[in-house]
């Protein structure tokens, strides 16, 4: 693969993060001429907050002026104060980042991994009760909202039977330390990691397994059994590895919605991420707070697509090649 | 004929293929014998059945196809091996050069490591450096140069595809080998000189062949006998001279008569001077399947069944003119 | 005078072979197993949604019309659903949810698709420069977080039914463009086309009478396909409270559900009937797109089953 490829994918990726950011600019001030009458309807504003809160969203000067400003600020990671806590927004996303990092790390990759292998063994049993089987379940996780998903397995397994806490990172009467407090919150991140998981592999399993079908019409898989593979071995290295390459397109997709699908059930489990900042942020309404949220909610996604495109590449020599 | 076992036995071959509607019996009875070191070459129109019996040997076509008859391979059946066994007779006695070298190939992975897996499959624990200098041997063999085994397929010309298929086919040495097609895709030039190096291997290795053409002219050359398909079933078969010089069922006739340019497509679909289409394997005409569009047919020929009738020395016919027909036509 | 006597047969013609394509289509469908249970689901939530009046009272819903009523009673001991901590019926909201939650998602479907197909058909029949920058602003869209753009937008513009369809349709159109423009490349290729254009048809004439019709099929099918996202959607956005608070859809259920902490109290007859009817609608119009997708694009038939 080229210096030149990668650069061309780096230089893209940036270019579609500026227009988030411009994006973001407009959504706030074109969309809607006034935000703060909006934000604040049905709560008194004396004139002199009024002009307080303008000032604060930047809301004075000509557009050009503000826009200016906003890019400065907005280049400096200087996203305003979060109104709830009067932090600024930027410290308030980082102490709240890890959280969200590990529980949407660990669903993306359960899901992708479960999902695909999931798909692999309905293709491969095509048209058996483990296809349809597999088929009517992921669509049924497909189909189902992921924070009712949540909420399900919340009153059973967390309320009814107890076996998992009903929310939070860790348990606050404990002081464990170490490995102990490590299980305390793998204990508690069980349950939104497995709703989420659940409630995204299915697309995985369903572009897998029609992948995989297509796949096995090639003739190269002929061949390889014809030099007396067994049929485990064609599957594994000649038909999987070319039915996963529009899989690793799907990724970065998945990669996104799996970070939205965090909003909805980092509230229902109360766990102290981003997504929770947003469901928080929405309640107040905290406006810099969500801003901040929504540019780091994208940026991240504009990021995984740049990782998959050259993920993509480095698969399939005849992109890397070429 | 020797007293020994043929390399190769065929007989009463069928191969059906399942299909939504109705199954297509692509393959309708073919006894075929070859000995060591023989070439047979197989021609035949497009849908004549030619790559299914190709598969059928080595039990390759999708799940659901119905195979029946018998393939004896030194005297051993291939249609009732167990799978392990069947593995091992795969590659090592009889390869297969398929057809359409563009889509035969692993796209995500290196020449060299296709033709290596071969090698290290059928010969476990061979050094790693053992098979990557076989692989340049193999390369070299079929005249391309040893590093292009770090090269993925789609960074080769048609032609380089199509060595790399028979250094592949040739990996582990088999004593029998079947060239599907194995000029279709290439232009002329290129054509000349593939079938130059796989005339030159099987002289070399003394490997019996079974080549598959729809191009008559080239089987004459490079085979010593010939067998012409039509509807699933061979229609003629002889040393290849006599059959290509003085056809007897006149399907052979125009197959022969037709001297196509070579890689000539529309040729391959219709040869020249007959009319009609190929039939459908699925709605065969009553009595001799050719007789729709056969120039010598006489009404019997839409009743009468053919079989394959003496024609000569080593040479029979499926027709009723053939000298050896008990119909009289 | 014959080429006036001419054209309206060969409009004729064209119609009667349209038909014949639809009944054609119809046939096929019937006996699409999965197609056809996701189409009968879909008659039975549409007509109870069309029914509402007559099977439930809209006043139900008002918590101070059911003082009355006890307060989270379960089915054993309520109705047939139970109620909720107000005391409101939980089955008289789910009848009326289920017209909210369709409204939303044919409405906000129907504005994405017509964004979505005009955006596709403008950047692919044109080509050049036009098309070049629509698809890059639908990259972009493509790449944008749905669901945190919407929230930005439903949080701006404030909770309501109709800003609730605003937000989802115009976030939801970029997978469409693609795909349309993709289609109307190929068919620009056709000779017709061309041929057409030599007898000096405007554009106009083109896109209309050509193009379109040739693209409706992908249409419909992209349109059953979008409607379950859009329902989905919009019931993430009314559960993270962004639903209008007087037009509760399923959605809007499970949020009030949440808040007023049925989960802890283990009142699941409040939360699951929401739940399941997006799940069946959803799953519903899934199958009846795969179906469409697979009778109209022979291509895909060995793929689903
Ligand atoms: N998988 C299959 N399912 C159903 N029918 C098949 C299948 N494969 C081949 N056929 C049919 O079987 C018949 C013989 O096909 P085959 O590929 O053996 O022909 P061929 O002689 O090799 O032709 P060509 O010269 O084009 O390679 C054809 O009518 C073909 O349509
Ligand atoms: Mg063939």
């Amino acid at each position: 693969m080229t210096a030149g490829f990668i650069s061309k994918k780096v230089l893209g990726a940036l270019v579609t993060l500026i227009f988030v950011v411009c994006f973001n600019f407009f959504l706030f001030r074109v969309v809607d001429a006034d935000p703060v009458a909006n934000l604040f309807r049905g709560k008194e504003l004396s004139q002199s907050q009024r002009a307080e809160l303008r000032e604060e969203f930047g809301l004075n000067g000509s557009q050009g002026e503000q826009f200016v400003k906003y890019l400065g600020q907005t280049a400096q990671l200087n996203f305003g104060r979060s109104y709830s806590t009067n932090q600024p927004v930027w410290d308030e996303i980082k102490k709240k980042a890890g959280a969200t990092i590990a529980l949407v790390g660990i669903a993306a990759v359960l899901s992708a991994v479960i999902g695909i292998m999931l798909g692999i063994a309905a293709a491969w049993r095509r048209r058996t009760k483990a296809d349809y089987g597999i088929t009517a379940f992921t669509m049924g996780a497909y189909s189902m909202p992921e924070f009712w998903l949540g909420m399900l397995l919340l009153t059973f397994f967390a309320v009814k039977l107890g076996w998992f806490p009903v929310g939070g990172i860790t348990d606050p009467d404990s002081s464990a330390t170490g490995l102990a407090k490590l299980a305390d919150q793998a204990h508690h991140m069980f349950l939104p990691a497995l709703t989420l998981t659940l409630a995204y592999l299915g697309e995985y399993t369903i572009i897998m397994r029609s992948s995989l079908l297509d796949t096995m019409r090639e003739d190269y898989l002929v061949l390889a059994r014809a030099k007396g593979l067994r049929d485990v071995l064609v599957r594994n290295r000649h038909a999987v590895p070319n039915a996963l390459l529009p899989v690793v397109a799907l990724m970065a997709i998945n990669f996104g919605f799996v970070l939205s699908g965090a909003i909805a059930v980092e509230a229902i489990f109360s766990w102290p991420g981003l997504g929770l900042a947003t469901y928080e942020a929405l309640k107040g309404p905290d406006l810099p707070m969500l801003q901040g949220l929504f540019l780091v909610f994208s940026a991240s996604v504009i990021l995984f697509n740049l990782i998959a495109d050259i993920l993509y590449a480095w698969l399939d020599p005849r992109v890397r090649t070429s | 004929m020797s007293g020994q076992v043929p390399l190769l036995s065929v007989r009463d071959l069928h191969v059906t293929y399942a299909a939504a509607e109705r199954p297509v019996p692509a393959v309708r009875g073919v006894d075929i014998e070859l000995e060591v070191g023989e070439t047979l070459g197989l021609a035949g129109e497009s849908g004549c059945g030619k790559s299914s019996l190709a598969g059928a040997l080595l039990r390759l076509l999708p799940g659901g196809t119905e195979v029946t008859g018998e393939v004896l391979l030194d005297g051993e059946d291939v249609l009732t091996m167990k799978p392990g066994r069947l593995r091992a007779v795969r590659w090592t006695d009889l390869a297969i050069v398929f057809q359409g070298a563009l889509h035969t190939l692993n796209p995500v992975q290196r020449v060299g490591d296709q033709i290596g897996e071969a090698i290290r499959l059928h010969s476990k624990g061979t050094s790693h450096a053992k098979v990557r200098e076989r692989v340049g041997e193999l390369l070299e063999l079929v005249g391309l140069p040893a590093r292009r085994a770090r090269d993925y397929p789609h960074q080769l010309s048609g032609g380089q595809r199509q060595r790399v298929l028979i250094g592949l086919a040739l990996a582990c040495e088999p004593r029998l080998l079947i060239a599907d097609e194995p000029t279709t895709a290439l232009d002329v030039m290129v054509q000349a000189q593939v079938l130059r190096l796989l005339e030159d291997l099987q002289e070399r290795f003394g490997l019996a062949t079974i080549f598959i053409t729809h191009d008559l002219s080239t089987l004459a050359s490079v085979c010593r006998r010939l067998a012409v398909m039509y509807a699933g079933r061979i229609v003629e078969q002889g040393p290849s001279h006599d059959v290509f010089a003085a056809p007897t069922h006149p399907y052979t006739r125009a197959l022969a008569g037709a001297f196509p340019v070579i890689g000539d497509q529309a040729f391959r679909m219709a040869p020249a001077g007959l009319p009609g289409d190929p039939p459908d394997p699925r709605h065969l005409p009553e009595g001799c399947p050719f007789h729709p569009r056969c120039p010598a047919a006489v009404e019997t020929c839409s009743s009468v069944p053919v079989e394959l009738w003496p024609a000569g020395p080593g040479r029979a016919a499926a027709c009723i003119h053939a000298p050896g027909s008990p119909v009289p036509a | 005078m014959s080429a006036l006597a001419e054209a309206p047969s060969a409009r004729r013609i064209a119609w009667l072979r349209r038909r014949r394509a639809v009944a054609g289509a119809w046939r096929d469908y019937r006996r699409h197993l999965p197609g056809m249970v996701g189409l009968v689901i879909l008659v039975l939530v549409v007509a109870m949604a069309l029914a509402a009046p007559l099977l439930a009272d809209e006043a139900g819903l008002k918590a101070i019309n059911s003082t009355g009523n006890p307060t989270w009673a379960s089915p054993s001991e309520f109705g047939p659903l139970g109620t909720d901590g107000l005391g409101r019926d939980v089955m008289t909201q789910f009848i009326w949810g289920s017209r909210i939650s369709l409204l939303v998602g044919l409405a906000a479907t129907i504005l994405a698709m017509v964004i979505g197909s005009v955006v596709g058909i403008t950047a692919g029949f044109f080509g050049g420069a036009v098309s070049a920058v629509l698809m890059r602003v639908t990259e972009w869209f493509l790449v944008i977080p749905f669901l945190p753009l919407a929230i930005v937008l439903a949080a701006i513009l404030g909770p309501s039914v109709k800003n609730i369809i605003l937000v989802i349709g115009i976030t939801s159109w970029p997978s469409t463009t693609r795909l349309i423009q993709a289609q109307v490349l190929t068919l620009r290729e056709r000779d017709y086309v061309d041929r057409s254009r030599a007898l000096g048809a405007s554009n106009w004439h083109l896109m209309s009478r050509h193009i379109l019709p040739n693209v409706s099929p992908l249409i419909l099918a992209n349109t059953t396909l979008t409607v379950p996202i859009v329902i989905l959607s919009e019931a993430t956005l009314s559960f993270l409270g962004l639903g209008d608070p007087s037009n509760a859809s399923w959605g809007k259920m499970l949020d009030d559900a949440f808040e007023s902490g049925a989960v802890t109290l283990e009142a699941w007859w409040y939360f699951v009937p929401p739940g399941l009817g997006i799940l069946l609608v959803v799953l519903a119009f899934t199958l009846v797109g795969q179906a469409l997708e697979e009778i109209l694009d022979p291509r895909l038939r060995d793929k689903h089953g």
